[in-house]
């Protein structure tokens, strides 16, 4: 331990960071490509918003994966399914917005706890499990749209979504000030939070990690807030939509990261027996997982429903695909035991970087597939080989 | 006796941290049935592996001679071109594969065109099997016949290898009497035409009934030879090589301090295979534990105690369990393993790396995993704390790691069984059960672990303790229990047992079985 501390190891600092260091790579390469159009305030607000969905997905599928590299295929129809049935109960049916909202959450929640249920307690491979439910929930939401395009037009629900926040007098000229606020106030809780603990830790006479990268850690990731949040200032200001993103995946990086119950996944995925035998019931977990992930896509749903403004039978198809992918990307092991919700938001960052940068260079949709591809692969085999070279796995 | 077909000279192998096998000696006439006998982990199977090249050259040290030639073989392919074929105790059958398929898996016969012959796999494979005395057809499928003749397919595979010299490993484990006597003769009438044979078993009546001589194998080293004819070769006689160890210095000593409060008690507890829930894999079984008390439970592979064991912590195993659980009196309905940590029983499992332990995790995440509920407050685990007791447990364990944020899969063995023993007793045990708590470590750790045990029996716990070295249950325990094939036969206080004593109670009621 006194080495790593006196001697700054590039290598491991390297691996450690490789998908951070890669999405500045990433970044600071199509800002030059596109001779910084993607810093435009409105691209780095809809990078956000066109990737929440990913973001909200990925968390729950990171639960999935954690158990044992199980994934959940069905993602893509539950979100039409649910997106679907809010359009027509909203729009057909002229049913008010937040019974709907509520109804349709169930319905997703639901759905999980009938995969969950099959994949936990009766153990059907997952795979199989969701691949069905990938067919069912797509006939049955082609089904309640009757294959039509059903828009939504009901500002209650559009507020709730994705309307932009705006407070009469903060909000109304060409600076949004909302924003600035905001930022102001993360990034001082950031620092806020790194001096407490610190000073907690002194206290109470545990390890330290170096002051030096403690503070600066805390305080490039304020100054990125700040400079987001004003990046978002000079546009249209918050979106109801990013504050829905950015809390899951705080609330998940803290079920999976501080309690008890977030470390059964990270268990269960290391090794079942003996977790097991540790007196966890493993069958719940995977219940738990997939139950969980069926409220996420049930509200990507929702999310999606409002972004777009309306919903037909092919609204998520391969959603499923951009949740996994970033999931793998962001160091999630494919045999399960590892990851972290932070790393999650990379890998899906890093795939939203490159689909944006790709569309502002007006490169079609085959190269987006190829790269995004030679993307996810690279990262595993970057996981793997390193993983390997380290002696673990 | 005139040519010596095997020699295998000075063979030394070791493993991370264990020494397998220690300058071992084995000498194999041709046209003989040659046992090889010694407790579970005295390096049998690992001696067999060598031969066979699954271990490959390089990786022992010592020299092998075959058909007097020096051998190096790298992979078993290279042994088996020789001749020389092993058929593990575990079968390496496809289930889903026909006999004929099975057969030649790996070494198919193929036509000029390059494309499997089924016509000739087919009736190769049935011509060996009447060789073994097996009439079904080759198209049979493996999982549609019982385990007796799936044992003779795997000797069927053997001849159309050309075998030479065969290698049984514990064949007759999972073979009811009839069958396993069928096996053996069959290994008699082949002899006659030539094929040497080497069988590792348990069974000394087996070994009575075919071999011509037996080697004893012994902490890795082996101990003799008796020939049939020239030593006396009885049970009796092959028992005490087997055992014949000394025992001083070996096992802390402890203050014997039993209190007369009984902490565990068991009546009539029988359970049954979760699979095949006609099977009784313990019946009848009734014992008790004091307090401060160490009680071993002796017997083979297979004698049901490990199965007794996670049965008795919250069901773990088994189905159709019945019988009667207190717990310091009170009698108890362990329903799940999450109950038995609650009703302070803790179970350090047989097999560390797959049952006990999260390899990829650090120390301080096994540690508190049984019991995370400790130092959580609402759900949030403290991380401080946990830390903090993560660091407590491994001083107090004696762990050799540079911190707790150590993978335990890269610890050694002995540690990992220490952080293991500190996960669990993080957990506040009265009562624990170790399964083969010091099998795989080396002495140095054994002797750690023991005075870990004798700590928490004077802090008043009981420690139920399975293992199969019976020198450690004879140095460690206060009385100990004899099990084999799901029943106890015995109880008998260490001071007044013997290993002759408790080998010889095993071996009667494996005959009476027979």
């Amino acid at each position: 331990m006194k080495e790593t501390k006196s001697q700054f190891n590039l290598v491991s600092f390297l691996t450690k960071y490789a998908m951070v260091i890669a999405l500045v790579v990433v970044f600071i390469l199509f800002s030059v490509l596109t001779d910084g159009t993607l810093l435009r305030p409105q691209n780095m607000s809809n990078l956000m918003l066109q990737n929440g969905y990913v973001l909200v997905m990925a968390c729950g599928m990171l639960l999935c994966i954690l158990t044992g590299g199980n994934i959940d295929l069905s993602v893509g129809s539950v979100v039409c399914l649910v997106g679907g049935l809010a359009a027509v109960l909203i729009s057909n049916m002229g049913l008010p917005a937040i019974p709907v909202i509520i109804l349709c959450l169930a319905v997703g929640l639901l759905v999980g706890i009938w995969q969950g249920y099959w994949i936990g307690y009766v153990r059907i491979p997952p795979f199989i499990t969701t691949l069905g439910g990938m067919f069912i929930f797509r006939g049955i939401a082609r089904l309640i749209l009757s294959s039509k395009t059903v828009a939504i037009q009901d500002s209650t629900f559009l507020n709730i979504f994705t309307a932009y926040i705006k407070i009469p007098g903060l909000d109304s000229g060409d600076m949004k000030l909302s924003p600035i606020i905001v930022g102001v106030i993360a990034a001082a809780y950031i620092i806020f939070n790194t001096v407490k603990n610190r000073s907690d830790r002194a206290k109470k006479g545990y390890r330290q990690n170096s002051a030096f990268s403690d503070y600066v850690k805390s305080g490039l990731i304020a100054a990125l807030v700040l400079y987001y949040c004003y990046l978002l200032s000079q546009y249209r200001g918050i979106s109801v939509m990013l504050v829905w993103v950015v809390a899951i995946c705080l609330i998940y990086n803290f079920i999976t990261s501080k309690t008890s119950f977030g470390r059964y996944f990270y268990a269960v995925g290391g090794n079942e027996k003996a977790t097991q035998l540790s007196g966890i019931n493993t069958n719940k977990i995977y219940f738990i997982a997939y139950a969980n992930m069926g409220l996420l896509a049930g509200l990507c749903g929702l999310l999606c429903a409002a972004r777009i403004g309306s919903v037909n039978g092919s609204t998520g198809t391969s959603f499923e695909m951009d949740a996994i992918g970033s999931c793998f990307i962001g160091g999630a092991s494919a045999y399960g035991g590892s990851g972290t919700v932070g790393g999650v938001v990379i890998g899906a960052l890093l795939l939203g970087v490159i689909n944006m940068g790709m569309s502002i260079m007006g490169l079609g949709d085959a190269w987006q597939y190829v790269i995004k591809g030679g993307v996810l692969l690279l990262a595993v085999i970057f996981d793997v080989v390193t993983s390997r070279k380290s002696g673990s796995k | 006796m005139a040519n010596t077909i095997l020699e295998m000279k000075s063979i030394t192998k070791e493993f991370p941290g264990v020494k397998a096998l220690d300058n071992v000696n084995l000498k194999v006439e041709a046209g003989e049935i040659h046992a090889l006998i010694g407790e579970n982990g005295a390096g049998k199977s690992t001696l067999m592996n060598v031969l066979s090249g699954t271990y490959p050259a390089g990786s022992y040290e010592g020299e092998i001679y075959y058909e007097g030639k020096l051998c190096q073989f790298k992979t078993q392919k290279d042994s088996e071109a020789l001749g020389i074929v092993i058929i593990h105790q575990e079968l390496a059958l496809i289930p889903l594969l026909s006999i004929g398929e099975n057969m030649f898996l790996g070494n198919e016969i193929k036509n000029k065109m390059g494309y499997i012959d089924w016509d000739k796999t087919y009736s190769e494979a049935e011509r060996h099997m009447r060789q073994v005395g097996l009439s079904e057809s080759s198209q049979t499928l493996v999982k549609d016949i019982g385990t007796g003749k799936q044992q003779l397919v795997e000797i069927a595979k053997a001849f159309s290898k050309k075998v030479k010299l065969l290698i049984l490993d514990e064949p007759t484990s999972s073979l009811n009497d009839e069958a396993a006597k069928m096996l053996l003769d069959l290994l008699i009438d082949f002899k006659k035409d030539g094929l040497t044979s080497i069988i590792i078993t348990h069974k000394l009546n087996e070994i009575i009934y075919c071999a011509d001589k037996v080697t004893i194998i012994r902490d890795g080293s082996t101990i003799e030879t008796l020939v049939k004819g020239v030593d006396e070769f009885s049970e009796d006689r092959i028992i005490k090589g087997m055992v014949g160890r000394s025992m001083e210095d070996r096992y802390p000593a402890r203050e014997h301090n039993i209190k007369p409060e009984v902490n565990l008690e068991v009546k009539n507890w029988t359970v049954h295979h979760p699979l095949y829930p006609e099977r009784v894999v313990d019946e009848n079984i009734s014992f008790y534990i004091r307090k401060g008390e160490v009680v071993g439970f002796s017997g083979l592979q297979g004698a049901g105690r490990t199965e007794l064991a996670m049965s008795i912590f919250g069901r773990s195993y088994g189905a159709g369990i019945t019988g009667e659980l207190y717990l310091g009196g009170q009698k108890v309905d362990l329903r799940s393993p999450q109950e038995a940590i609650r009703h302070k029983l803790a179970y350090v499992t047989e097999d560390r790396k797959t049952n006990g332990l999260i390899l990829d995790e650090s120390i301080r995440f096994n540690t508190t995993l049984a019991r995370i509920d400790k130092i959580c407050r609402g759900g949030v685990i403290d991380q401080d704390q946990e830390v903090q007791v993560a660091e407590e447990m491994t001083k107090a364990m004696g762990t050799k790691t540079p911190t707790i944020e150590q993978r335990v899969g890269n610890l050694s063995g002995g540690n990992q069984q220490k952080a293991l023993l500190g996960k669990w007793m993080f957990t506040e045990p009265d009562i624990l059960i170790m399964d083969e708590p010091t099998r795989g470590i080396d002495v140095g750790a054994k002797y750690e672990i023991y005075c870990l045990i004798n700590k928490m029996v004077s802090e008043g716990k009981s420690v139920m303790m399975i293992s199969s070295e019976l020198p450690e249950l004879l140095g460690m325990c206060d009385r100990i229990y004899v099990m084999n094939e799901g029943h106890l036969l015995a109880e008998v206080d260490a001071k007044d047992a013997t290993q002759e004593g408790i080998m010889g109670y095993i071996i009667r009621d494996a005959n009476k079985v027979q």
